[in-house]
């Protein structure tokens, strides 16, 4: 804006402001509403959805399920859609931090006069378009799903008892949180691991249980639990090793 | 505009107040006027002392430009603000910040307390709200151009406010300190550690040392209960100043009726 046009605006402004209404009880009387609202809403969503709390913390397990509050799910998704190790830092941090810094700097670099946001279609498509980017990552994180259960069908040549440790498997795997960072059929994320929807193709059983207990970061290591509940790690093999 | 008198219920004619008549002495007669001498006397000497009834006169009744709706949803905000901050105070009676007992005591608050688990769901909710009010003024103030001259501040302002906003809700999502929140936030600070620069400083801010233990609990509680909301609370009052000195914005297609004087 140029002197010219900010007096322009200031002037135009000042005959608005004449014009209009004082702000008691004008924009106080709007305020009231308003507040009302954002109460019930509060009182009706704490009444209806309550407050959960899951297990424990415990340093030493791998069942976790590292899922962000929803509304980080759109920085999160950036993790998965940018894979190769090299260009996470730039996902992670990178794009936020740009993002952040375009946020904090525009009214230094928008300085048109225009206000009406019709007549000033650049920045009104780069909002809506944001709008649209942020909303639809956050929707892929809420459709990645409950990040702990794995719907998946046991292969109709199982039967007896190979089904039965093959649906063990399934369970254990589930809680233990693969899914955060694996893609098995339907479920999980596709990254930062890789899916595993088929891994039996790829690593023999053997392969697999020497991946549990010997993972490559950031991966956490299953030796534990081949310790304590050697059943249970078999089961996770048998699972994983029949995927194909 | 409806008449409000009407609106309200009738006065019994004790309480009415009768108007003085004309060139009569002052002085208080009935009981009714003598209590509202001593009001007014108190008043009085409050503003004497405070100087207060200037400031006050101008912030409420100054003249705002006609506006929509949309221009109480920076109120919306700071009110959820409130809300946050008073339902914390009372979690904060009873939560325990140690990594022996935070789970223990949340456990507490939401079977046992009475009502503790729908102040629980106050707070854990409310913050939800705000993050999305927060969204949706920003966004309102951007598409209205509310951000340009004289108002360039103000918006940066706003935007140190959206950090600090989402600043409360990841370290306030530790503090249960249940398996979910445990390793979200360990997630949470090793990314924060893979930035340029300043990320391996930040995460080890955050975790208070090389490991995520019993420090990182409490300093997370310090972030989310004093730090960061005190720099919201003098934020928004910056914030407030800037609205109340240079006006809240005009919607861009209203247009005065009459034509400024060139
Ligand atoms: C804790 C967060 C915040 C609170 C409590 C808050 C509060 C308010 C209030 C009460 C107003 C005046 C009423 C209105 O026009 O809506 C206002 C105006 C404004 N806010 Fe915020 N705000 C917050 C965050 C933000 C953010 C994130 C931005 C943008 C990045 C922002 C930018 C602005 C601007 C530019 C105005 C002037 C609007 C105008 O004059 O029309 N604020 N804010």
């Amino acid at each position: 804006m140029n002197r010219a046009e900010k007096e322009a605006y200031l002037r135009e402004y000042g005959q608005l402001k004449a014009e209009g209404e004082p702000f008691f009880p004008y924009s106080v009387a709007k305020d009231s509403v308003v507040a009302v609202i954002v109460m019930a809403i509060i009182i009706t969503m704490s009444i209806v959805l309550g407050a959960e709390l899951g297990p424990k913390a415990d340093p030493t397990s791998t069942t976790y399920v590292p899922r962000p509050e929803w509304y980080f799910f759109f920085l999160f998704e950036l993790l998965k859609i940018i894979k190769p190790p090299e260009l996470v830092p730039l996902a992670t941090i990178g794009i936020p931090t740009i993002g952040l810094i375009l946020l904090f700097l525009l009214p230094f670099y928008d300085r048109s006069a225009e206000r009406h946001p019709l007549r000033r279609p650049v920045a009104t498509t780069a909002g809506i378009m944001v709008i649209f980017a942020m909303g639809y990552l956050t929707y892929m994180g809420a459709a990645a799903g409950s990040p702990n259960e794995i719907e998946m069908e046991a292969p109709s040549t199982l039967a007896g008892a190979a089904a039965v440790e093959w649906e063990k498997g399934k369970i254990v795997v589930g809680q233990s949180g693969c899914l955060a960072c694996h893609k098995i059929g339907e479920n999980g994320n596709n990254g930062p691991g890789p899916e595993l929807s088929h891994i039996a193709n790829k690593l023999p059983a053997q392969a697999i249980a020497q991946t549990l207990r010997n993972p490559t970061s950031p991966m956490p290591s299953f030796k534990n639990l081949e310790e304590q509940s050697p059943e249970k790690f078999s089961a996770m093999v048998s699972f994983l090793g029949q995927l194909n | 505009m409806p008449d409000v008198k009407k609106l309200l219920p009738p006065i019994p004619d004790s309480l009415k107040l009768q108007p003085r008549r004309a060139g009569t002495d002052p002085e208080p007669e009935t009981v009714l006027e003598n209590a509202q001498e001593a009001g007014k006397h108190a008043a009085g000497w409050i503003d004497e002392r405070l100087q207060l009834s200037g400031a006050v006169r101008w912030a409420l009744f100054r003249k705002v430009p006609r506006h929509d709706w949309t221009y109480a949803l920076g109120f919306s905000v700071m009110f959820s603000f409130l809300s946050q901050a008073v339902t914390g105070v009372f979690l904060a009676t009873a939560y325990d910040p140690s990594t022996t007992n935070a789970y223990e005591s949340i456990r507490q608050i939401t079977n046992e307390a009475f009502l503790g688990q729908f102040l629980r769901g106050m707070h854990r909710w409310g913050s939800t709200v705000m993050v999305v009010l927060v969204f949706l003024h920003m966004a309102q103030t951007f598409f209205y151009g509310a951000y340009k001259y004289p108002r360039e501040l103000n918006w940066v302002i706003g935007v140190v406010l959206l950090v600090l906003t989402m600043a409360m809700s990841f370290t306030g999502y530790l503090l249960p300190f249940d398996q979910r929140s445990y390793w979200a936030t360990i997630v949470g600070v090793n990314i924060n550690g893979t930035g340029p620069i300043v990320g391996p400083y930040l995460s080890d801010f955050l975790r208070a040392g090389p490991e995520f233990g019993a420090t990182t609990l409490s300093r997370f509680y310090a972030i989310h209960m004093l730090l960061v909301p005190g720099a919201i609370g003098a934020m928004v009052g910056a914030h407030l100043w800037l609205v109340m000195r240079l006006g809240t914005t005009s919607p861009p297609w209203n247009k005065p009726r009459k034509k400024a004087d060139a």
